[in-house]
């Protein structure tokens, strides 16, 4: 869609994953896009921010980058090569995970050290010495005394516990590292000490983070690029500056509004949404957002919106759209 | 001079462990007024939740609660009897939890579990109770009241689970609302809904809450006063516009560095920490529980620590202005 300098580590084309849901007990199946035609490229070294309410399809998105779900159509390419085409072990070297809650992430009959040397152990690299090198080396690099190998997870506070799971993923060297909520179980000063370690990290290793969160502070923090994700779709997608200075798109401005900063006498500000997120089962026709949108017209209502570039990323929206009608009330 | 509908003083928690006493909570105080709110902020396991449960009366048995004083508008919460908590529990003062996943019983109907407090409590027939259901359904921003009530609760998501919650609490129209993390399992778009709804109603039926939340943000926008929680003990308190704009406490510093701010801190910058853990609570807790985390530390703050007022704003430290001046002039 927009042309990247660098090329991309990671890229989707048109990637689409349908479930069949059924609906009560003698319900007939019917299709849910949980992803829906998305395409986003990302290059190497960038950290791309994925946000968007629950159920718009993010954790899915993440699965399917993870080899964990097949694309029901489309491609995603690693280093240009298509990951259909690559096995699970190839693809766990290059992409690993690290998940939101660190308490049930991992296994609590396991010791630190078994956790954390798994996935050498897995893919038949080197010898028990080989191992415990390894894993002193990772967990001095996250942060942790070399002590806590024979620790169990129970042991260790949340902070702890997640800078494990960072080292379990770190391990086999990855060149993309998916992030699923990794702080929001944690408290503030503890979160503030694995984002600090997640930036580290990413210049030390020249690491290519998705991160995903519903924390738009955290994301403007820590993201280089952003995509914003509504009912399977990137509505916008721009550069860090671009989508927090300037966003384009009504849901994205939505999102920006609805931010609680620390700043007293504020209030609580009205975000004009309306209350519902839409069931995905039965999207609104037209743009999927224009139930919620405080500028939706007729239009909206029958055609979607198509991906329009912009000098940042691009955005789908009509207001957005140069040759469609509604590109003069742009600036309301 | 108006009268506190709540009035704490000197509330101690404690809790017998293997090794000894876990001192919970030790000796705060707090005055909350009708139409006020109250926002507790602290850590996990800073004992904001069990301070929440023991005004309610809802603690264990084996956690042992003193205080020199706990009265609601004139009740003596101390030495309330069982029947006497049962009276005002749900009626007059009322919770709301963090998970609204869990904290709904899942065999019987929302309207069951939306009337059961009114029936209880007040003399009205079931019609009357299913109708003020229906209206405070409406109120809170459940679009077909009416049909939800016959609805369980795993047929409803998240935010709307929550907002039945809420619709609970307010059966009876209490004059005190405790809200336990009431937003933090929710999307951004729906924690600002249910904030502003709070707030609002609030303000309509001139109810008391206190908050309790790890958000900083949320306090910052939704707090008259602010209660800062660290170890056990209030270290800092105050209205949220000073407690904000002149923080004294070290901790509450600390707390505010390690959130990125949009528009402040700089993006991809390295965010500031607090080192080191919470120290444990078994035993006796001598001088400042920030001491072994606190850059200001002195032996002097193995002592008895002075609270240091001026008007509303309180805190406690061994230095005059929290060394809040000498931190302000270095960052110049």
């Amino acid at each position: 869609m927009t042309s990247q300098q660098s090329p991309a580590i990671l890229e989707l084309r048109g990637v689409t994953k349908t479930y069949n849901v059924k609906q009560g007990l003698f319900g007939t199946a019917r299709p849910l896009k949980a992803v829906n035609d998305v395409s986003l490229s990302l290059p190497r070294g960038e950290v791309l921010g994925l946000v968007g309410e629950s159920g718009c399809g993010k954790s899915t998105l993440a699965k399917i980058l993870l080899g964990l779900e097949a694309p029901t159509s489309g491609q995603v390419l690693v280093d240009g090569e298509e990951i259909k085409a690559q096995d699970r072990m190839t693809l766990a070297r290059r992409i690993q995970p690290i998940f939101q809650d660190p308490y049930s992430s991992l296994n609590p009959r396991k010791s630190i050290f078994d956790i954390v040397s798994l996935p050498l152990r897995v893919h038949g690299i080197g010898d028990h010495s080989h191992w415990d090198a390894e894993v002193r080396k990772i967990l001095d690099i996250v942060g942790l005394p070399a002590r806590v190998m024979n620790t169990f997870p129970n042991q260790m506070s949340g902070g702890q516990r997640q800078r494990v799971a960072i080292a379990r993923a770190l391990i086999m060297k990855p060149e993309i590292v998916i992030c699923d909520e990794p702080t929001s179980a944690l408290d503030v000063s503890v979160q503030s000490q694995i984002l600090n370690l997640l930036g580290d990290l990413r210049r030390e290793f020249g690491l290519t983070y998705l991160f995903i969160s519903h924390d738009l502070a955290v994301v403007e923090h820590l993201a280089t690029r952003v995509a914003v994700m509504y009912l399977g779709r990137i509505v916008e997608e721009a550069d860090v500056a671009g989508l927090f200075d300037e966003a384009a798109h009504p849901y994205t401005q939505a999102l920006l509004k609805s931010v609680l900063t620390p700043e007293p006498g504020l209030g609580v500000p009205d975000t004009q949404l309306g209350m519902a997120y839409p069931n995905p089962i039965d999207p609104p026709s037209g743009c999927h957002f224009h139930p919620r949108c405080p500028f939706a017209t007729d239009l909206c209502k029958t055609r979607p919106p198509r991906p329009v570039g912009t000098s940042v990323g691009h955005v789908e929206c009509h207001l957005h759209d140069p040759d469609g009608p509604m590109f003069d009330r742009r600036a309301a | 001079m108006e009268k506190p509908l709540l009035s704490v003083q000197n509330l101690t928690l404690n809790i017998p462990v293997g090794g000894g006493t876990l001192r919970a909570v030790r000796g705060i105080d707090f005055d909350l007024k009708r139409g006020e709110t109250l926002c507790i902020v602290g850590e996990s396991g800073s004992g904001k939740s069990l301070t929440s449960l023991a005004l309610m009366g809802l603690l264990g048995k084996n956690i042992q609660r003193t205080a020199d004083r706990m009265e609601f508008d004139g009740t003596d919460l101390l030495h309330a009897g069982a029947g006497t908590m049962r009276s005002l529990r749900g009626a007059r003062m009322s919770m709301i939890f963090q998970e609204p996943m869990t904290s709904l019983n899942p065999a019987y109907t929302i309207g069951d579990q939306l009337t059961e407090a009114l029936l209880l409590h007040k003399s009205v027939g079931r019609e009357a109770a299913r109708a003020r259901a229906v209206e405070l359904l409406e109120k809170v921003g459940i679009t077909g009241a009416a049909n939800r009530l016959g609805q369980y609760p795993h047929q409803l998501s998240g935010g709307l689970r929550q907002r039945v919650m809420i619709a609970m609490a307010l059966m009876c129209e209490p004059e005190l609302i405790i809200a336990d993390e009431p937003t933090t399992a929710l999307d951004v778009t729906i924690q600002a809904q249910i904030l502003r709804l709070l707030y609002d109603l609030g303000r309509e039926m001139n109810m008391a809450m206190i908050l309790i939340t790890h958000d900083l943000g949320v306090v910052a926008r939704v707090a008259d006063k602010v209660a800062v929680m660290y170890a056990g003990e209030l270290v800092e308190t105050g209205p949220a516009r000073d407690v904000f704009n002149t923080p004294s406490h070290p901790y509450t510093r600390g707390l505010l560095r390690c959130i990125p701010q949009p528009g402040k801190t700089e993006r991809g910058s390295t965010l500031g920490t607090i080192p080191g853990i919470v120290p444990s609570l078994i035993g006796d807790v001598e001088g400042c529980a920030f001491r072994t985390r606190c850059p200001y530390a002195e032996d002097a703050c193995r002592a008895a620590i002075p609270l240091r007022e001026d008007g509303t704003h309180a805190f406690r430290c061994i230095h005059p202005d929290g060394k809040r001046h000498a931190e302000e002039e270095a960052l110049a």
